[in-house]
């Protein structure tokens, strides 16, 4: 892993996220506006779903960082727990503010697209109480982070929940396979998907364009932790003389 | 049922957490890695 190891280094790494930071940043804004215009005026209603099918440009998004965001969260922790690198730590700090709230985002939007075309803002669906509980998850392990924090853990709990939670993933993953719910089966795979082509452009660009905007939000996040490490080990030992 | 004012509150409710966000980040930011600097340069 020479390249974990290199970026372990807080100095390097901020090397590369100060410049990182605004290009992901407005890059991913970029391509979220470009997406929206593309889904809300250059692509035809759906047939069955009519003009609501332009919800998907950011229920979809969403849902891939609520999943992503934890993967992310999940992976990190695990770097953490084995090779012992504070920012990896940080990261997944880092990654769990932004991934709750999108998770929030993805079960909001879904809701609204919900009523004008299954009749109900909420159905206790597989898919809909599986990232409802994905939601409950971040919560909780921001909770435990603050816990740990407090009474000066270093961070081991809040990292093997963090990887203990990402058994929800395939749970989520799955759920309209192996249960018979109102959410619709998988569109988009590996091998192809069962969206037109017409319909399904601005999706490309909107999944980037929100990843990217993720990584600049985890980025700025990143950087405020290690500014307020730095405050806090200097008044250390400014306090010892 | 007019769809639009489901999907017009689906982006708008999207664009103000993403906007909130992205400030509340930038914001503290900028304030700690000032204070860093700050504090380096005393």
């Amino acid at each position: 892993m020479p390249s974990i190891h290199a970026l372990a280094n807080p100095t390097r790494f901020l090397k590369i996220a100060r410049p990182a930071t605004p290009v992901c940043f407005w890059s991913g804004v970029a391509l979220m506006l470009f997406a929206a215009w593309g889904g809300l005026t250059r692509t035809p209603p759906d047939y069955l779903q009519g003009e609501t099918v332009r919800i998907m440009y950011i229920h979809v998004p969403a849902a891939w960082l609520g999943l992503g965001g934890w993967a992310g969260l999940a992976t990190a922790s695990f770097v953490y727990l084995v090779w012992r690198h504070p920012l990896a730590a940080l990261a997944a700090r880092a990654i769990a503010v932004p991934g709750a709230l999108f998770t929030a985002l993805c079960l909001v939007t879904g809701s609204i697209w919900g009523r004008p075309t299954w009749g109900t803002w909420w159905q206790w669906d597989g898919r809909l109480t599986s990232m409802l509980l994905l939601f409950f998850v971040y919560l909780a392990y921001l909770a435990l982070n603050r816990a740990d924090a407090e009474r000066g853990g270093d961070g081991r709990i809040p990292a093997l929940f963090g990887i203990a939670g990402s058994v929800l993933l395939p749970i989520i993953h799955y759920s309209v396979v192996w249960w018979n719910t109102l959410h619709q089966g998988q569109s988009i795979g590996l091998t192809g998907s069962t969206i037109d082509a017409s319909m399904l452009w601005p999706l490309w660009y909107a999944m980037a364009g929100f990843t990217l905007f993720f990584t600049g939000i985890v980025l700025m996040r990143m950087r405020t932790m290690l500014a307020v490490q730095k405050v806090e080990a200097r008044m250390r030992r400014m306090a010892r003389g | 049922m007019n769809p639009w004012p489901f999907v017009a509150a689906a982006y708008v409710l999207t664009a103000i957490a993403g906007a909130a966000i992205a400030f509340a980040s930038w914001r503290s930011m900028v304030v700690a890695e000032r204070a860093a600097e700050e504090l380096r340069r005393r």
